[in-house]
């Protein structure tokens, strides 16, 4: 009986008229807990009833606590009839479960009923006492921390991290169970929301269960989703990073990242680049990247531009690059195996991670070394072929099966992990699409748990020591060092045009970056970031089954490239080299496949500077043609010299050189541009002095190329005064104050023309994204200077005809006053007398690098050189991945071993009630919400746990309520507001990590219904303002600590 | 191809005052919309009219969903729907609360009924004030009385307290409900000179002085009601009229006191033949034989001080309570 939980209910307030008659509600209480439900007396007669009800007790497994939650329903007592209920509080008590969460919940909460929205409040006090377990096959894991932020919470500091943990169960959707046909839709929606809430505490308990059994205490990064597959299931997932994290004490910084490491000490003297540069890289584009998926994907990694010469002021301390390199070698070698056999010793408790793949999108420092670039892959499905849908192994075959492919990606680009990493479907009737995405990334392994990074067959030949020696012996200045090539430059993965870094020059850096994590707060940047998104409506026929299936295959690709030309053509339009926090959606609709890549585009000071664009004519000679060429290249020009204003990228010394140099790797361009020659348009480089125009070949008498570079520049680009970016802050800005406004808004369009062309829907779609932006812009003009941060766009096609946008983002203020400014770049001076702390480090081994990559990138090349067998890929990738569809029998690896340890659970759970808790007060506490990690201006002091909630709203009448909208409008408002009285309840006064991650909307207007689900999640937490004024810690402090305690690292 | 669903809701309630005021002011969201437009909102900010169309929809679905809480006030402030912070909400009310003063001019004194509601169109016709705004104004005006009605206590701390306006607003109401409640006719021709603001400070004064509520604070109704009892003693002030003696004494005492003061003196004596102040009877006359204010205000305080001097004159503080609110009402009322 390891737990006893006792719920007390005090009062209801604004309770609805039941009985018409008296205009007054007879109204009672029903608390359940698993089987067990208790009664309080009716409260006769009143609308604001005090019950103030003896404390109910549930004694209860901890498996059952986990995987539970406490029901509340409220209904109005009838003598002669059935009670009517009024609406019902869902209590996750998860967060009572751990010792640092809350300790008990206490508040007023929405009374919600799926039919009639929110009705009343009721005042509820909730405790748990639990006792210590010794049993050490229990299955549950209580008191271990979730936390939906990716990073490591503000108040803790990571002391291991130990890697990727998923889990997913199955179930039966009610909605498509018989009983459905006989209940009432309020029962059938209670039912579901019921089940939900139940698998999630299982899959919660089941991933907490691996966490403990990899010796963590906590995951961070845990993304959790659904999966209404209709006919076959329900199905809830989950991914997270499991750590092993150390409470910080409140004395000490309030940072993510006071963990010191030697490798953060920004010397830069010990960044030598291996002198290999024999080779030529060879450019090409990314398209059908690595070598014979079976089913439709690829990484993104980079691609084009000149690197001009470069000559900007030195890092502090520099030496001869080549020769240093000799001389770090030989004694590190030494090191090197000494570390070795200390991870052999080190192998009793050895747990080799099958993907090395982490959720985070933000590191403390040091913690990544390099990245390579963006690893994603894609998979199709028929729903309607799987052999025993109640069981998750066709599913957990089909997750296995992506992230290998990713797994291997990431090998290719010489990387032994993937960061930022994330998994997401699109369902429309039987097919669905798999996708993961990620960063492949080399992490300094002292962080991590042996095994979790992916070097358990690295081939320790003499050239892979070297490799790794450069990778981890020659730390780079923060600013820049992830920028480095984690490849080998001989074995490139695939063909790039690498520089030396401009910020140190002494690695090389690729042209271009993509990435899905956050900037490293440490990167050196030249003007602002901006938010990037690439825009794409493919129509398909409608079909079935298999012949469904592969049409959406066939078409996967050639959006993904699209996507990728987009965005490339776009960051050059903004004369940019990077992208952070990529992320790609496509999503499936019957008639057609929608994809949204979005992303924040930065200067990155350490790559080289980008290359305009340039249009040309095909024929040459037309003069015609010519001087319509010439104008629009006049207009891309202009636009790019108004995005360097506006984004203040003036890299002074850069500029001049770009305009002239030439391109040193013209066959390189070529191929990109050729490869996609026949699809329609051609869109490149600018160069001043080309005189290799067929090399540049744009088909400008094309009319969809000339539409294509009309949506190119139109684009507008945010009023003065605002800035945005997916990522959670903006790229050279620094100063934030306090104002923050969070919001959700949801657009539907319905295209009531039947016969849409391609470049029509594109237009609609591009629109409806530019229109909603400007909207933000207009509607947040009080805030202004502002800066949207964290905009997440999520589309869908509910119907055939309706294109559904969702955005979830905050505005935020800044001090515009000193956003010129970057607090410090001290790192390279103070840095530079730490070389010997950088002996220490253990040397790992990463990659087994080399004869993949050869591999794929030969193959690669292959692949980019014309469209011909680019199709012939596809067509292979359909035949495997039909295949694919009907196999799968894969068991998934299941670890719900026993446990080798106890209760992990401290002793005194008994916590004293917060004593400024009060109860019947009629001022409703604010609690602020952000889908980033942190609040500007505040110190987060405590999480109060996780908040994962499900609601499901219908109604019969739709008109009455304001249409679709008035519907919609106030389901959010209410989700809102029951989200923010949990958190009140737990004692906390804000939500991180914020994010919706599901909103279905039906509507049905004929018969005056709709119905809508929405899937929300963050983390509850108690912040205070901060009294001094540090109100950007992260880059200050930081940077501070990694060089000044330097020494006292292990 | 059309915009099936648009929605923006923000943590934080995103309220702008000028769309509320439109809201109020019972614009359809198409005109509302060519409000905004003409007022530059766009120019201002590079926007699109769809933009203002879509902004304009959104924040009317957000008043329409508060209204209900409005009615309320109390509620707005321990609700959980909506998070808008304090001063917002005050805001919110007081405006909700707000009334064109043409609208009540016409609707004072009336009984707040389902028959003056039908009535309602005229006066939105009359008044240019948009039926919508006349409903939710008389709407207000009801429930307000209603509220109040049944409760103990002062008035306007009452309606302060119950729907959280400012001083100034809850005064106004506090005029309107008594005179709902007194049925005072303030529709007649002569008095369409005077707006509502010198109405409202009447009742002030007469909430004050001639209620209930003036002598015992813990009745029902008090500060509705006029006091009986003081109507009773009135009566007795009729002497100065009706006796003979008395009236002559009275009105040489102030003519003395008035000689070579005032340019006017002439008509004053002439009219300092007294009568209980009426509107019609005092302050019409004056205003044809243009008076100044000062010389009416000279007046009346000769006219009240020299009662006191009259030995045989008895009721000093009826005559006090009467002649300072009486005093008070016709400065305000006496202007053009």
């Amino acid at each position: 009986m390891p737990g006893k939980l006792k719920a007390k209910i005090v009062a209801g307030r604004h309770l609805p008229v039941m009985d018409r008659a008296s205009d007054l509600t007879d109204a009672f209480v029903e608390v359940k807990f698993g089987n067990t439900t208790f009664k309080t007396d009716v409260c006769p007669k009143s609308l604001n009833p005090q019950w103030n009800s003896e404390w109910f007790k549930f004694e209860v497994d901890d498996e059952d606590l986990q995987d539970e939650p406490l029901q509340i329903t409220v209904l109005d007592h009838d003598t002669y009839s059935a009670n009517d209920a009024i609406g019902k509080v869902y209590i996750d008590i998860d967060p009572l479960l751990c010792s640092e969460a809350a300790s008990v919940i206490s508040g007023w909460f929405p009374i919600y009923d799926t039919i009639h929205g929110i009705r009343g409040e009721i005042n509820v006090l909730v405790k748990v006492e639990l006792f210590n377990d010794l049993n050490r096959f229990r299955q549950s894991s209580c008191g271990v921390k979730f936390f939906c932020t990716t990073s490591i919470p503000r108040c803790y500091r990571a002391a291991m991290v130990h890697g990727f943990v998923e889990e997913l169960v199955v179930n039966e959707d009610p909605e498509y169970q018989w009983i459905d046909r006989i209940r009432t839709p309020r029962a059938s929606n209670e039912a579901r929301q019921r089940l939900i809430s139940l698998m999630s505490g299982e899959l919660q308990r089941k991933i907490g269960l691996k966490v403990l059994e990899m010796g963590g205490n906590a995951v961070v990064g845990y993304l959790q989703c659904f999966d209404l597959e209709g006919e076959s299931g329900l199905v809830v997932r989950a991914i997270g990073t499991a750590c092993t994290l150390d409470k910080l004490s409140s004395g000490s910084a309030p940072n993510t990242n006071t963990h010191v490491h030697p490798n953060t000490a920004p010397a830069s003297n010990a960044c030598n680049s291996p002198s290999k540069d024999g080779k030529e890289p060879v450019f090409g584009e990314d398209l059908p990247s690595f070598s014979g998926p079976p089913t439709p994907f690829r990484a993104l990694p980079t691609s084009s531009s000149s690197p001009p010469p470069f000559s900007p002021s030195k890092p502090c301390s520099r030496q001869s690059s080549s020769s240093d390199t000799d001389l770090s070698l030989t004694p590190k070698t030494g090191k090197n195996t000494y570390v070795l056999s200390s991870i052999v010793s080190d192998q009793a408790v050895f747990y080799l991670q099958e993907f090395p793949f982490f959720t985070l999108t933000s590191f403390p420092p040091g913690f990544l070394v390099h990245v390579g670039g963006v690893v994603s892959a894609r998979s199709v499905k028929l729903l309607d072929r799987i052999h025993n849908p109640d069981e998750p192994e066709t599913r957990d075959a089909w997750w296995e099966e992506i992230r290998q492919e990713i797994k291997s990606h990431a090998k290719a680009l010489g990387c032994h992990a993937v960061v930022g990493y994330s998994e997401s479907t699109s369902i429309c009737e039987e097919v669905c699409i798999l996708s993961a995405s990620g960063t492949a990334a080399i992490l300094n392994p002292r962080y991590m748990r042996e095994g979790c990074l992916d070097i358990g067959s690295t081939d320790h030949r003499l050239f892979t020591v070297a490799f790794h020696l450069r990778q981890f012996e020659e730390p780079s200045p923060p600013s820049c060092g992830f920028c480095h090539i984690p490849y080998d430059e001989l074995n490139m993965p695939f063909p790039a045009q690498l520089t030396y870094c401009y910020h140190c020059r002494r690695q090389k850096v690729p042209d271009v970056l993509f990435t899905t994590i956050d900037m490293p707060p440490e990167a050196a940047v030249t003007g602002k970031g901006c938010l990037i998104q690439a825009r794409l409506c493919r129509l398909k026929k409608k079909a079935q089954g298999e012949v469904n299936a592969t049409a959406i295959s066939n078409l996967l690709p050639f959006m993904e490239y699209e996507l990728h030309t987009q965005l490339m053509n776009k960051l050059k339009l903004r004369s940019m080299n990077a992208l952070f926090g990529l992320h790609i959606q496509i999503s499936v609709g019957e008639n057609m496949l929608l994809g949204l890549a979005s992303a924040t585009g930065v200067y990155l000071t350490a790559l080289p500077a980008p290359g305009g664009i340039q249009i040309a004519g095909k024929t040459p000679g037309d003069l015609s043609n010519e001087h319509h060429i010439l104008t629009i290249q006049k207009r891309i020009n202009d636009t790019i010299t108004k995005n360097k204003e506006l984004y203040q990228i003036n890299p002074p010394e850069l500029t001049e050189e770009v305009v002239g140099s030439p391109i040193p790797e013209p066959r390189q361009r070529s191929r990109l541009f050729r490869s996609h020659s026949e699809s329609s348009d051609e869109l490149s480089e600018l160069d001043l002095s080309h005189g290799k125009k067929d090399a540049f070949v744009l088909e400008i008498d094309d009319t969809d190329a000339v539409e294509d570079i009309h949506s190119l520049l139109t684009d507008a680009p945010p009023p003065t005064g605002f800035y945005s970016c997916n990522t959670e802050i903006m790229p050279g800005i620094y100063n934030w104050t306090t104002g923050v406004q969070m919001f959700t808004s949801v657009r539907v369009f319905r295209l009531s023309n039947a016969n849409l062309t391609n470049q029509g829907l594109n237009k609609i779609f591009t629109d409806l994204c530019e229109n909603l932006l400007k909207s933000f812009y207009f509607k947040l003009r009080s805030m202004i200077p502002c800066c949207l941060c964290h905009l997440n766009f999520t589309v869908a096609v509910p119907e055939e005809e309706l294109i559904q946008v969702a955005v979830t983002a905050v505005a935020m203020t800044f001090d515009k006053d000193q956003t010129q400014e970057k607090p410090a770049d001290k790192p390279v001076t103070k840095g530079c007398s730490e070389t010997e702390e950088q002996l220490q480090f253990p040397l790992e081994l990463c990659a087994d690098s080399s004869s993949i990559t050869t591999q794929t990138s030969s193959k690669i090349s292959a692949a980019s050189v014309d469209y011909g067998s680019f199709a012939d890929r596809c067509s292979t990738w359909l035949e495997l991945l039909r295949l694919k569809a009907h196999t799968i029998r894969r068991g998934s690896v299941k670890t719900i071993s026993s446990l080798e340890r106890s209760s992990p659970l401290p002793e005194g759970r008994s916590r004293s009630l917060r004593s400024n808790r009060s109860f019947g007060g009629s001022s409703v506490p604010v609690v602020k919400m952000t889908p980033l990690s942190f609040l500007p201006g505040t110190r987060i002091i405590k999480y109060l746990g996780i908040i994962n909630m499900f609601f499901i709203r219908e109604t019969t009448s739709l008109r009455e309520e304001g249409g679709v909208s008035g519907f919609l409008h106030s389901f959010i408002a209410e989700v809102f507001a029951m989200v923010r009285a949990h958190v009140a309840a737990l004692g906390g006064n804000a939500v991180v990590s914020y994010s919706m991650k599901e909103c279905v909307l039906m509507e049905n207007p004929n018969k005056n219904q709709a119905q809508c689900l929405i899937n929300v999640s963050g983390d509850a937490v108690i912040c205070v303002i901060e009294t001094d004024q540090e109100s950007m810690p992260s880059t200050i402090n930081v940077v501070q600590t990694c060089s000044s305690g330097a020494d006292g690292a292990t | 191809m059309a915009v099936e669903l648009d929605v923006f809701v923000g943590n934080t309630t995103i309220m702008d005052e000028e769309v509320y005021q439109l809201w109020l002011d019972g614009y359809t969201v198409n005109d509302a919309v060519k409000v905004r437009m003409e007022g530059g909102v766009l120019e201002e900010f590079e926007a699109s009219a769809d933009v203002l169309l879509s902004d304009t929809m959104d924040q009317y679905r957000t008043f329409q969903m508060c209204e209900r809480l409005l009615h309320s006030p109390a509620k707005l402030a321990n609700q959980l729907l909506f998070q808008i912070p304090p001063h917002r909400q005050a805001i919110l009310i007081e405006r909700y609360y707000a009334f064109d003063d043409a609208f009540v001019r016409e609707v004072l004194g009336k009984k707040l009924s389902k028959g003056t509601k039908k009535d309602l169109d005229d006066i939105s016709a009359k008044t240019s004030v948009t039926l919508k705004s006349c409903r939710r104004q008389f709407d207000n005006f009801k429930r307000v009385f209603k509220v109040v009605e049944e409760l103990k206590g002062p008035l306007v701390e009452n309606i302060r307290q119950h729907f959280l306006l400012s001083d100034k607003l809850a005064r106004d109401y506090a005029a309107i409900v008594f005179f709902a409640n007194n049925r005072f006719e303030t529709g007649k021709r002569k008095l369409q000179y005077l707006t509502f603001q010198d109405f409202a400070f009447c009742a002030g004064q007469l909430i004050n002085s001639w209620t209930i509520g003036a002598v015992d604070n813990m009745v029902e109704d008090m500060d509705v009601d006029l006091d009986k009892e003081f109507l009773q003693e009135l009566k007795e002030l009729k002497i100065l009229i009706t006796d003979k003696d008395l009236l002559d004494q009275h009105k040489s005492l102030v003519c003395t006191a008035l000689r070579g003061k005032t340019k006017a003196f002439n008509e004053m004596e002439a009219r300092a033949n007294f009568k209980a102040f009426a509107f019609e009877t005092f302050i019409e006359p004056c205003r044809s034989d243009r008076w100044t204010a000062s010389d009416m205000r000279l007046y009346l305080t000769h006219y009240t001080n020299s009662a006191h001097i009259l030995d045989t004159f008895k009721h000093q503080v009826v005559w006090d309570r009467y002649m300072g609110v009486i005093k008070s009402c016709i400065f305000k009322m006496y202007h053009d």
